[in-house]
């Protein structure tokens, strides 16, 4: 009879771990536990997306691990000659100019549209060559649909035009500490001081 | 003890089965791929698509309260306005009651990018890609590609309109070449990859001849100006954010082949 149950056991099981695999959300909300802490992350926190992406160090994150720091995010792709150097520079350009007191909890994210050709390894010689090596600095990578929904909550709009070319919009996100879009700053070569004043406000 | 784990094996077999064909067949049909050079996109570019199925019909009110029965996360005061904003579901008596003046046949409306898209997983599918969509959507009674027949685009715009189109219920626009009903004349339908249209400027911002906005090669020429509907489809998707539910926006669903 035991048996008899492990056999059952065994050929079901593995439908029953494709079927919670396949409902994530649903089934957050159905236990209690979880909405616990569903009640901490708020509404329009961008902590509500369950996807996982790889760092430059090969590690996985889910984005709520990112929880409480102020995250300064962008859409690069790391083989873009035109627009993504200036992104950088932008970027760059926002992390000098904030106080040192302010820097503790702030995160620059750059997230790939291009996964395919950005693996951690690519994403990491980018982060040297860019001398973006400090723990400050984050290059994540995830799947292409979890990409595309990435974009679709920043409302960044970006189409492949040939294997190695990408058109995109060009968006810095700020958020703040609870993972709620504050400011954006649209166009390359903009002033930064708006961006910059948020974050510093955000930080203080 | 052989035979028990056969028969558990068989019929859990014939389980996948049916889910399988259920899966495949029921309410879609099959779209035959081909190269088409869609009215916006690189200029005169062909576009592949492969084969692939595709629900005869929008998902209808009827259906998709059956699937926030089903998936409390997605009923209306459960929602997350990141994912879905307040227009979502507006109409609605309340989480799992249909409002009265729109028939349960009609189209689903004021739902999310990311609702519709939740949707479609559930059932085994996936929001179809803005190509496959528009590879469909060219086709009238009687061809695959009827774009330059001037009364399809005189029906289509005639159709943009009409107001509240999308009370009515599903079916009762005309069946086009693939057996795919409702594609133009209820609702406008998500899709995909809606957050790949480019138009120069962005359409959005109203800004003119602003490079600074994009990189790389991108800004969009009309490969056709004449056909101003498809024009009105993609600036419409380049104007919409993916928490947006519109009240002339539903959806249906495709599978890979």
């Amino acid at each position: 009879m035991a048996n008899h149950n492990f056999n059952i056991l065994y050929i079901l099981l593995p439908i029953i771990l494709i079927y919670s695999c396949s409902n994530p959300n649903e089934k957050q909300s159905n236990t209690l536990k979880n909405l616990d802490q569903e009640q901490v992350i708020s509404d329009l926190s961008i902590y509500n997306l369950p996807s996982t992406w790889t760092t430059q160090n090969g590690d996985d994150i889910e984005l709520k691990n990112l929880n409480g720091n102020v995250l300064v995010m962008v859409m690069i792709y790391t083989s873009c000659q035109v627009a993504c150097p200036r992104l950088v520079a932008d970027m760059r350009n926002i992390d000098a100019q904030l106080p040192q007191k302010n820097k503790n909890n702030v995160k620059f994210i750059m997230v790939s549209i291009d996964p395919e050709t950005d693996t951690p390894e690519r994403l990491k010689s980018f982060s040297i060559e860019n001398k973006m090596e400090t723990d400050q600095w984050l290059f994540l990578r995830g799947t292409e649909d979890d990409t595309r929904e990435f974009a679709a909550v920043l409302a960044v709009n970006y189409k492949q035009i040939s294997p190695m070319n990408f058109s995109h919009s060009n968006i810095i996100s700020v958020f703040n500490k609870k993972g709620e879009l504050q400011h954006q700053q649209e166009g390359l070569g903009m002033d930064n001081k708006e961006t910059i004043e948020t974050i510093i406000q955000l930080t203080n | 003890m052989k035979c028990v784990t056969g028969f558990f094996c068989w019929s859990a077999f014939m389980v996948m089965t049916f889910i399988n064909v259920n899966a495949q067949s029921v309410g879609m049909v099959e779209i035959k791929g081909g190269a088409f050079v869609p009215l916006y996109g690189n200029d005169s570019v062909k576009v592949k698509v492969d084969d692939f199925f595709i629900d005869v019909f929008p998902i209808t009110r009827e259906e998709y309260l059956q699937f926030v029965k089903d998936n409390p996360y997605w009923q209306r005061s459960n929602a997350k306005k990141i994912f879905a904003d307040g227009n979502y579901l507006i109409n609605w008596y309340n989480d799992l009651h249909l409002n009265e003046d729109t028939p349960p046949q009609a189209p689903i409306t004021n739902v999310s990018w990311f609702a519709a898209k939740r949707y479609c997983e559930i059932q085994g599918k996936r929001l179809p890609t803005m190509d496959e969509w528009e590879f469909v959507a060219m086709a009238n009674e009687k061809l695959p590609d009827a774009r330059t027949d001037s009364l399809y685009n005189q029906y289509i715009l005639n159709w943009y309109e009409t107001p509240k189109t999308f009370n009515q219920q599903i079916g009762s626009t005309f069946k086009n070449y693939w057996g795919v009903y409702d594609l133009h004349g209820l609702v406008w339908e998500w899709t995909l990859d809606f957050n790949s249209v480019l138009l120069s400027g962005e359409s959005r911002k109203d800004v003119d001849n602003d490079r600074n906005l994009f990189c790389g090669s991108g800004s969009i020429g009309a490969t056709d100006l004449m056909n101003y509907a498809a024009f009105m489809r993609y600036a419409f998707r380049g104007s919409i954010k993916a928490n947006y539910s519109v009240k002339n926006l539903g959806f249906r669903c495709a599978k890979d082949k």
